[in-house]
């Protein structure tokens, strides 16, 4: 049973998350796209605080409210003027949109509710503390992730250079 | 009253969805990525929470979700690189108006 704390926090973070989501893909001004970007971002670490994972909600707020946000934020400054960014939408792709966002929630909510009663309340769980995820990430057995992380660290690599070689001045 | 795992596939769904709506109606390119990444963490939610309420012993899915940001951040830094090249060359990031590939 959950604590009636825990419930109003539920219920205030799922409402954040669906608002801050509809309004960033329906306003017209690119930059509080991008705020309300982060506003959901946060209600998703919030999420993941909630279900025990307190590293991967600490690296959903480094990584996407503090690193993708500010390189959004900059990118919307150097490409577009402020005030002139209005885009108006044509009622043909407005309905287009309408209709395959429409019909993915109707399929994937009736794919949920249908198997409501399968889904049972949170069990039990010891959170991972760091000890476990370092040596899970840097273990060759099994359930361990140092080539996934090595991969990692090579597309970072590949990532940095490909930013400078495309992004330079000619 | 218990919150199972469909409190919060639900909200996770409503954002998917509202990435989907983003993607298709957007027209500047960086709008487009902002619905790309409401897509993208629509999922990693959807990946911690099936770790937590069924395999509560496992950390696949809280792994899964780890590498899936940090390849989500790779991405946006090349596409963002490539949308400030673009607007060099062409003075606008509109998809609509880019139908060109050499300018």
């Amino acid at each position: 049973m959950e604590s009636v704390g825990s419930i109003i926090l539920y219920f205030i973070v799922a409402l954040a998350m669906i608002v801050f989501s509809v309004l960033a893909v329906t306003t017209r001004k690119i930059l509080r796209a991008a705020t309300y970007l982060l506003f959901t971002l946060f209600a998703a670490a919030v999420v993941y605080f909630m279900l025990d994972y307190e590293f991967l909600g600490a690296v959903q707020i480094a990584v996407y409210a503090g690193g993708i946000v500010v390189l959004f934020v900059f990118s919307i400054l150097l490409t577009s003027k402020p005030g002139d960014n209005r885009e108006r939408l044509t009622s043909k792709s407005r309905a287009l949109g309408l209709f395959a966002a429409v019909a993915m929630a109707l399929m994937g909510g009736w794919a949920l509710v249908s198997r409501c009663a399968n889904f049972v309340a949170k069990p039990a769980m010891q959170a991972p503390d760091m000890e476990q995820i370092g040596t899970a990430l840097m273990g060759t057995g099994h359930g361990q992730y140092l080539l996934p992380f090595e991969a990692v660290s090579i597309l970072l690599l590949a990532c940095i250079i490909g930013g400078i070689v495309v992004a330079r001045k000619r | 009253m218990e919150i199972t795992a469909i409190y919060y596939l639900i909200p996770a769904l409503i954002m998917f969805c509202c990435g989907v709506y983003g993607f298709i109606t957007r027209k500047n390119m960086i709008a487009i990525l902002i619905s790309l990444e409401l897509m993208l963490n629509a999922v990693d939610i959807n990946f911690a929470v099936f770790n937590r309420f069924l395999f509560p012993e496992a950390m696949e899915g809280m792994f899964f979700t780890l590498f899936a940001i940090a390849i989500a951040a790779a991405e946006t830094a090349i596409a963002i690189a490539i949308i400030i090249n673009i607007y060099r060359a062409a003075k606008n990031i509109d998809v609509r108006s880019l139908n060109e590939m050499k300018f």
